[in-house]
């Protein structure tokens, strides 16, 4: 345990040395955005749009009752999607897609030796295969985020629509109702956290790859096992601390 | 010149080298020979760095490499061109990418000039017009040879080759032992081959070390190698009926 511990804050101590040539990490940076930015919208916004109707076709199920103003569905819609919904499972789904690509991505360059090769040329690798992995999920999963919130809640306001179980009207009063920042806040705060557990663990996993395809696939396993525990680890942190 | 100075090198309670102490000397093919597990593959990697001996030295023209830290060790490495196995290139990058990736990362060349780098570099291993192919679309005799331009393309005091005809057909081994044969020359670099292909030991092997159970049981050239009462030596190079035919006509 202090063993991976400690060989995990090395490597990550590592990725962030100083550049040999900024513009070839810039470039790779640029190519991880894409890769994580561009490559995840379709599954975000799928996930994003089903989850915020559902979302709202329960809370209007839960509160069906004349005691209730309609409008409150669409407080808790706004304030679990943002809060919970679109960081969250976000994060859960990016951890599939993202991490298990970085994770078998590095570990097959591991296990045919192009590591070796980036390191016989002198090249600091965790610094060039890592850093830009993190860099593009710092600002890629908030991105990611923000895409998922506001599509979350259009789902929930096309649940409305099709539903009629809530006026759309009403729904739209819901959000903009009591509306406090700080869940915005809690918002940012774990998807920029999440964005670096996911690329740093599985980069972390597939830099460590020994041995051939199996272990390939084990590494990304892994992983993916062990960003999906450490993000609701930090859920619970910073949700905790911070509300 | 490369030399190393009692390497030892332990894995676990298996200990891979023992006490190797050898030179490797510059514009010759220095050849490490010997049977599968002998530690051909963990010298070189002690050699370049890959792999930290357990005790001893490895030096490079005097300054002792093992006691480097990594940013002193980056001045040697860029000296150094090494070709792996399984050639080891990019798979994201294509031919004239992989060529231009160490001149893009070390030198301040403008486009042209690493793209005329990367043309002149392809062309000395025949390779003229490859240069959009991705290795997917390559022969293993093809990955070889990119891997040697690719190593080639700093222009390397230090080359070393692990297993250049491991998954070769014979002539196009012997094609690129003499490529490598005439890349030595050209450059004067001091190249170190890893191999246990008789044809290569017999075509370019300028000075041999012969490992056997981790240690250095025999030093000497491809002349020498046939004439040698060494019994373990004997063995590994005259294990096929058709060398041991050839042996007899010497």
């Amino acid at each position: 345990m202090f063993h991976v511990l400690g060989r995990y804050i090395l490597l990550m101590r590592l990725s962030f040395r100083k550049p040999e040539k900024f513009s070839v990490y810039w470039a790779e940076v640029m190519r991880e955005m894409v890769s994580q930015g561009v490559g995840s919208l379709g599954i975000i916004a799928i996930i994003s749009v089903f989850i915020g109707a559902v979302a709202t076709v329960q809370v209007a199920f839960q509160l069906s009752s004349p005691l209730v103003p309609q409008s409150i569905a669409g407080s808790i819609a706004r304030d679990s999607t943002i809060l919970e919904f679109s960081p969250t499972i976000s994060a859960l789904v990016l951890a599939g897609r993202i991490g298990s690509s970085i994770a078998s991505q590095i570990g097959t360059m591991r296990v045919t030796e192009q590591i070796d090769a980036l390191e016989i040329m002198g090249v600091n690798t965790p610094g060039y295969l890592i850093s830009p992995k993190i860099l593009s999920g710092l600002s890629m999963i908030p991105l990611l985020t923000i895409i998922s919130v506001v599509l979350g809640l259009s789902g929930g306001y096309l649940a409305c629509v099709l539903s009629r179980d809530i006026a759309p009207a009403d729904f739209v009063v819901g959000l903009r109702d009591s509306f406090k920042p700080i869940i915005v806040t809690v918002c940012a705060v774990k998807s920029i956290a999440f964005g670096f557990i996911i690329t740093s663990v599985c980069s972390y996993f597939g830099f460590y790859t020994s041995g051939g395809a199996l272990e390939v696939g084990q590494s990304a396993t892994k992983g993916v096992v062990f960003s999906c525990i450490w993000i609701l680890f930090a859920d619970l942190i910073i949700t905790s601390t911070i509300l | 010149m490369i030399e190393t100075q009692s390497v030892y090198k332990k894995f676990g309670d298996n200990e891979v080298l023992k006490d190797i102490t050898a030179q490797f000397r510059p514009g010759k093919n220095n050849l490490i020979i010997g049977t599968s597990g002998s530690g051909k593959t963990t010298l070189l990697k002690c050699i370049v760095g890959l792999h930290e001996p357990t005790s001893g030295d490895v030096l490079y023209d005097n300054q002792n490499f093992t006691d480097m830290h990594f940013k002193e060790r980056v001045h040697i490495r860029k000296e150094i061109g090494m070709l792996f196995q399984n050639s080891a290139l990019f798979d994201s990058m294509n031919v004239e990418q992989n060529i231009m990736f160490p001149l893009n990362l070390f030198t301040d060349m403008s486009h042209s000039e690493k793209l005329d780098r990367a043309n002149f570099c392809l062309e000395r291993v025949n390779l003229a017009g490859k240069n959009k192919l991705f290795p997917s679309e390559l022969s293993g005799g093809m990955k070889k040879r990119v891997g040697i331009a690719r190593a080639i393309s700093m222009q390397p005091k230090y080359l070393f080759v692990d297993e250049p005809n491991s998954g070769l057909d014979p002539l196009t081994s012997i094609l690129i032992d003499h490529l490598i044969a005439e890349i030595t020359q050209e450059y004067n670099t001091t190249t170190v081959v890893v191999t246990h292909d008789m044809n290569s030991v017999m075509g370019i092997g300028d000075h041999i070390i012969f490992l056997y159970d981790g240690k250095k049981w025999w030093e000497g050239t491809n002349k020498e190698i046939a004439h040698t009462h060494n019994k373990e030596l004997n063995d590994f190079v005259f294990a096929s009926s058709f060398m041991k035919a050839a042996r007899e006509k010497l």
